[in-house]
Formats: structure tokens, C-alpha cells, sequence
């Protein structure tokens, strides 16, 4: 169907039809700073338990996309516009009082930093507490218990300890559990870690993802982990969404999106990891860089830096759905990409 | 135990700032023109006469004699006689210690009183109109000179309207209403660039901490805003209100030596600018004195408040 790229696209994916209504449902996101979109059409599901990984280049706008489903963007300063459901319910646009009962209760996040994202004044103890009594009728002694609970859960040595530890007193390994066990506190049904394990060392990284994998599959959170590294996503989610300069431009399952990407910067991107490269092959890092939001190609985004690249390409592109995902790019029936192990 | 080896550090480093201080006001005292027996002796002095109350007074003994003598004397207790009254430098710094005591303290009270509360609402309202307003009147109020602001007072509220006495003092115990009265229009004098001084040093401190990524967290937790800028936003910035509320008292105490002229109020402070004039050497030496242990004691008592306060620096 050549001429689909040319229909102004309104709906990429169908909403689901039936009951199984997905956990997460962004429709259209766009975000724009004072006026320049930083991100525009974001659209894709989590369902209930499911792993999710979010990958692309630095000023992809992952992160401002996990904000956005937060409802943490300044709103003066960003404008957000589009769908962000939740179990059905429209999140974009409910009033403060209410968003924060989605946050951290039905919502969890974490970030890049934990030398930062902990408040150095309190103990994690209190840090921890004060979220369950936010959301959770509990007395401050049954408080105390469950955030124990919630330190051994995500391995911490002397749980009742260390609850009066400052911030200061712990490693980032130590301070990244402990956002986890805050997040993971009132067992809410997404948890969106942004970069998690980015800023931690090597050999703590994967004990991080690891524990992010446990806690959610044992408390049935989804999870949707955004990383720059497919790496990452490989090991721990079961679906991958693909962003490039604000937009999604494919989803897939993990094992098909590694084997056969269908657009060309997954295929980029899977080429120039070193993990996952086949041993010996050299690797191929994706000449140029992501286009800044005021300074975006009218057509395909990616045109600049594909290889592919064919005049229709010059046109939008529309994110296009099927059996096994979608992909933004009109040349992907025909292309035959390299992925992981090839 | 954190608390008791930064005080013991604490108490020995005021050692050598109170002998430094002390030394250097001796030393101004005794550069600057003027001879403290020309002005005992009289009218008509003989040069006879004159030698006589230097050798009385010790005014004829080399300058570090003279120093090591009031410190040997200042470190037992003694501040000496006023030359000129004779009275005890102790009583006379007592007598009047609690006057400027109470002006400096009334308007560290209104100092805070409105800082703090205009501080946090500029802060909290970063970057609107009454942000933009508060931060300007700050501005130039940090600039206003106290003595401007109080000639201005006397003007409009003592000699014009009469709702306020335009000079003097009363006993806080004997009459504390008339001694509030009193200490009103200086205590006001001097607070005007104390409320903006604590206003915009809270307002920084205040938006960098909202700014952070632990606010960001709490939000992300589903936290109030009215919580996070109460409880996480200010005892965040309690170590910076600390500190600035150190500063004002010093600085407060170094004003009241302008403000206590204006208004004529027997405090230390025109103690000090009156002895001076006449070369009454005990009598300033006396009070700066007290003024420099009363400065330590407060940078004391603030960093052991804020030791408690901040779990990072006790543990520094
Ligand atoms: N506060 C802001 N003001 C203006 N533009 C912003 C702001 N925050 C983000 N952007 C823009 O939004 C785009 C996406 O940023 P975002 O931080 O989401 O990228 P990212 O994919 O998370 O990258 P990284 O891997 O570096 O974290 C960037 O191009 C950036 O220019
Ligand atoms: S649309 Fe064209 S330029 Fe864009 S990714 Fe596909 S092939 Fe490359
Ligand atoms: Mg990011």
C-alpha cells in the first residue's frame, strides 16, 4: 500500500477491540517546549505485566516521554497534548490532586541519578514511609514495618538498620535499591525506570536490572525501562519500542527486533553494540546525530542518516501496525536488515 | 559526641580571634590623633599635671605594656574604670547591654518575621509578577542605610504623628511596654535590609532546592506540594536560613552603633561611638570586648544548630 504515507494519520494503532483494554494506552503524545515539539506522535501500549524497553539515542525524547506519562513536565513552560491512559482512564489533563494519586501509587518511577534523586535532609527510612502513608491508610509502626519489608525485598542487608541511614552513608548501588524499594513501595501496576543502572558501575548494573526484573515480576508490575542501550533491553524486556527524534519509529518483540529489524536505526543501533555483534565483526556506530527539535527533516526523519534512503522518503512517515508491531518507514517491506547476529 | 569535639574546637579557635580583635582596636585607639590625659586634665593643663595622670593612668608605659596589662586584667574578670568616670567598665556595659540588646533582637524578630514568609512566597512563585516585585523591593532594601530609614521613621512616626517616643530608652523590666515603644521605630530602622537580606538568600536557596532531582522524586511519588515545600523544601534550606540569621545578628550589632545615635538610646553601641570620641580607651576596649565574644558565641551556636540539622555536616 504505497499510498498510506501520504493519508494525514490520525490513529496508528487501533484501540484493541474487546476487553482486554492495555494497561498503559499513549495515543498521539506530543511535547513541545515553548513552542518547539520535542516530541510528536508517540504512540504504543504496555499491557499488564509486561516488560518494556524504550530505546534510542541521546535527545530521542525518552526521557521527557516518561514525564510526560507522569505528568511531571512543567506545565507553563511544555506543552502536552495527545492520550495517556491508564486502565482506560485519560491521565492528560486530570487535575493535580488526582494525578497524584497515580503517582507512585499506580505509577512508579526511578531515575538515572541516585546520588541526587534521594533527599540528603531525611532518612531513607522516613523516605520510604512517607510515600506509603501518602497513598496507604497505615499507622506510622505499620509504616515502618512494610518499608522494612520493602528494603529486604530489594536486598539490603539489615533492613531495621539501615532505615535510619542518611543518603550519604549509602553507595549508588545501595541508593538505586532503595529508589526501587520507594517506587515498588505501594506496589503500583507500571514502574518506569529511566535509566536506571546508566550512572552505577559496571559490575552493579546488571544486579540492578536483575533485582528491577524480580521485583516487578513478583509484585506484577509492568515495566517500562528506558534505556539508550538495546543491550539493556535484550536482557530484560520481552517488547521493544524504537524512538528516533520524538517519534516511535518501530515496536516489536525483543527476540524478532534483534534478529529482523524492520527499520533501518534499529538495525542501526543493534550494529553498533558490541555485545550483542557477532565476534569478529567490526562494529558500525550511525554516522551523524539526532536532529535537534527546531531543526527537524520535513520527510522521514532518519533520512539524513539512512542508508535506505529513496526519494519517498522526502514525504512523512507514518508509524504503520500489523501482526508484528509497527514500523515508521515505507521502505520496510522491502528492505532486508541486518540485525544482532547478522 | 560530634557535637561536644566541635565545640571543644570551636571554644579554642575564639581564643586567638578575641586577642587578634581586641589588639587591633588597642592599636587604632591608640593611632589616632588625640591624648585621653589632655582631655582629664583640664582646661588649662600644666605639662606637669598632664604627665602626672599618663604615669596614674598608665598612659606613659610602652603600647604592649599597656596592652598585655588589660588583657592579663580583661581575662580575669576586669575590664578597669572608665577614665572619665572612673565607673566600672563591667557595669557600665551591663547597664546598657539589655537596651541595644532589645532593639537588636526585635528586629531580628521582624527581620524573620517578614523575610522568611516573603522569601518563600517569591521562591515558591519563581519567575511571575510578585516574584519579579518581591525581588526588586529586596534589592533596593538591601541597599537602604539603616540611618536613612530610621531619620525617615523619627520624621513621619515620632515628631509627626507622636505614635512613637523619637528617642531614649525605658527598662524592659521596669516598664516593658514604654521600653518596646521605644525600641520600636530603631528595631524597624534596622530591619528593613534584614527583611530583604533574609528574603533573598531564602528565595535563592529555596528555588535551587526546589530545582533539585530529590523534589523531583517526591513529586514522582505522589507527594503535595504544599508537603515537599514544608517539610523536604525547608529543611533543606533551614542550614541556609541559619547561617544568614548569623550574619544579621552580627551585622545587627555593628548597626546599632549608628542607630543608638539617632535615636539617642544609651546602648552599647553609643557607648562605644561616645568613649571613643573622647578617647575613653577602657570603655571601647570594654565593649568590643563583649561585642566580639557575643558575635562568637552566635557563629557557635549556629554551627552547632545546624549540625543537629543537617546530617552531612555533623558528619563532616
Ligand atoms: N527543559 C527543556 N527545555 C527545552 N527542551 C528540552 C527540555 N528537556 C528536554 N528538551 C528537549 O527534548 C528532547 C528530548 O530530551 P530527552 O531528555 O527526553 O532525551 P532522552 O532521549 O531522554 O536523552 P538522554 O539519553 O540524553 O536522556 C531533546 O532534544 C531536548 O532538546
Ligand atoms: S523512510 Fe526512507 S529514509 Fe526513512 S528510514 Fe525508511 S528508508 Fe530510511
Ligand atoms: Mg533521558
Amino acid at each position: 500500500m504505497p499510498g498510506r504515507a501520504f493519508l494525514p494519520r490520525q490513529d496508528p494503532l487501533l484501540e484493541p477491540i474487546g476487553t482486554d483494554v492495555p494497561l498503559l494506552s499513549v495515543r498521539g503524545l506530543g511535547i513541545g517546549f515553548d513552542g518547539t515539539p520535542a516530541v510528536a506522535d508517540v504512540s504504543f501500549d504496555i499491557h499488564a505485566r509486561e516488560t518494556v524497553g524504550l530505546v534510542g539515542e541521546s535527545g530521542c525524547g525518552k526521557s521527557v516521554t516518561g514525564l510526560a506519562i507522569m505528568g511531571l513536565l512543567p506545565p507553563r513552560a511544555v506543552q502536552v497534548s495527545g492520550s495517556v491512559r491508564l486502565a482506560g482512564q485519560e491521565l492528560l489533563g486530570l487535575p493535580d490532586r488526582a494525578m497524584r494519586r497515580v503517582r507512585g501509587r499506580r505509577i512508579g518511577m526511578i531515575f538515572q541519578e541516585p546520588m541526587s534523586a534521594l533527599d540528603p535532609v531525611f532518612t531513607i527510612g522516613e523516605q520510604i514511609t512517607e510515600t506509603l502513608v501518602a497513598h496507604i491508610r497505615l499507622s506510622a509502626a505499620q509504616a515502618r514495618e512494610r518499608a522494612v519489608a520493602a528494603l529486604a525485598d530489594v536486598g539490603i542487608a539489615q533492613p531495621r538498620e539501615r532505615l535510619d541511614s542518611y543518603p550519604h552513608q549509602l553507595s549508588g548501588g545501595m541508593r538505586q535499591r532503595v529508589m526501587i524499594a520507594i517506587a515498588l513501595a505501594c506496589e503500583p501496576e507500571l514502574l518506569i525506570a529511566d535509566e536506571p543502572t546508566t550512572a552505577l558501575d559496571v559490575t552493579v548494573q546488571g544486579q540492578i536490572l536483575d533485582l528491577l526484573q524480580d521485583c516487578s515480576a513478583r509484585l506484577g508490575t509492568a515495566l517500562l525501562l528506558i534505556t539508550h542501550d538495546l543491550g539493556v533491553v535484550a536482557e530484560s524486556c520481552a517488547r521493544v519500542l524504537t524512538m528516533y527524534a520524538g517519534q516511535v519509529v518501530e515496536t516489536a518483540q525483543v527476540g524478532r527486533a534483534l534478529a529482523h529489524p524492520r527499520h533501518p536505526y534499529t538495525s542501526g543501533l543493534l550494529r553498533s553494540l558490541p555485545r550483542l555483534g557477532t565476534p569478529g565483526q567490526r562494529l558500525q556506530s550511525i554516522g551523524g546525530r539526532v536532529p535537534p527539535p527546531w531543526d527537524m527533516p520535513p520527510g522521514c526523519r532518519f533520512a539524513p542518516r539512512c542508508q535506505h534512503v529513496e526519494p519517498r522518503c522526502a514525504l512523512p512517515q507514518a508509524l504503520e501496525p500489523d501482526s508484528r508491531g509497527a514500523v515508521r518507514c515505507c521502505r520496510h517491506g522491502e528492505l532486508a536488515l541486518p540485525g544482532a547476529f547478522g | 559526641m560530634h557535637a561536644g569535639r566541635l565545640l571543644a574546637m570551636r571554644l579554642l579557635q575564639v581564643v586567638p580571634i578575641i586577642v587578634v580583635a581586641t589588639f587591633v582596636v588597642f592599636g587604632l585607639l591608640h593611632l589616632t590623633p588625640g591624648d585621653p590625659a589632655m582631655m582629664l586634665a583640664g582646661d588649662n593643663p600644666t605639662p606637669q599635671h598632664v604627665a602626672e595622670i599618663r604615669h596614674l593612668y598608665g598612659l606613659d608605659r610602652p603600647f604592649l605594656d599597656q596592652y598585655g596589662l588589660w588583657l592579663w586584667h580583661a581575662a580575669h574578670g576586669d575590664l578597669s574604670q572608665s577614665l572619665l568616670t572612673r565607673a566600672p567598665v563591667s557595669s557600665l556595659i551591663l547597664q546598657r547591654l539589655p537596651n541595644t540588646l532589645l532593639i537588636v533582637a526585635l528586629a531580628l524578630v521582624l527581620g524573620l518575621g517578614f523575610g522568611i514568609p516573603l522569601g518563600i512566597a517569591a521562591a515558591v512563585r519563581n519567575g511571575s509578577a510578585v516574584d519579579q516585585a518581591l525581588t526588586s523591593a529586596a534589592s533596593l532594601g538591601v541597599a537602604l542605610p539603616s540611618f536613612w530609614l530610621a531619620m525617615i521613621l523619627v520624621t513621619v512616626f515620632a515628631l509627626d504623628l507622636n505614635w512613637f517616643p523619637a528617642s531614649g530608652a525605658a527598662s524592659l523590666l521596669g516598664a516593658p511596654l514604654d521600653a518596646l515603644r521605644h525600641a520600636a521605630l530603631p528595631a524597624i530602622a534596622l530591619a528593613g535590609s534584614t527583611v530583604a537580606e533574609v528574603a533573598r538568600q531564602l528565595r535563592s536557596a529555596l528555588i535551587e532546592v526546589l530545582g533539585t532531582q530529590y523534589i523531583r522524586t517526591l513529586r514522582a511519588k505522589g507527594l503535595s506540594p504544599t508537603r515537599i515545600l514544608w517539610k523536604h523544601g525547608l529543611k533543606n534550606v533551614a542550614v541556609t536560613l541559619l547561617t544568614v540569621t548569623g550574619l544579621m545578628v552580627n551585622r545587627l550589632l555593628g548597626a546599632t552603633v549608628v542607630i543608638e545615635a539617632v535615636f539617642a538610646i544609651p546602648g552599647t553601641g553609643s557607648l562605644i561611638s561616645y568613649s571613643a570620641i573622647n578617647k575613653d580607651f577602657p570603655v571601647v576596649q570594654g565593649v568590643v570586648f563583649v561585642l566580639v565574644i557575643g558575635v562568637i558565641l552566635t557563629n557557635l551556636l549556629v554551627d552547632l544548630v545546624a549540625a543537629a540539622l543537617d546530617p552531612r555536616v555533623s558528619r563532616a
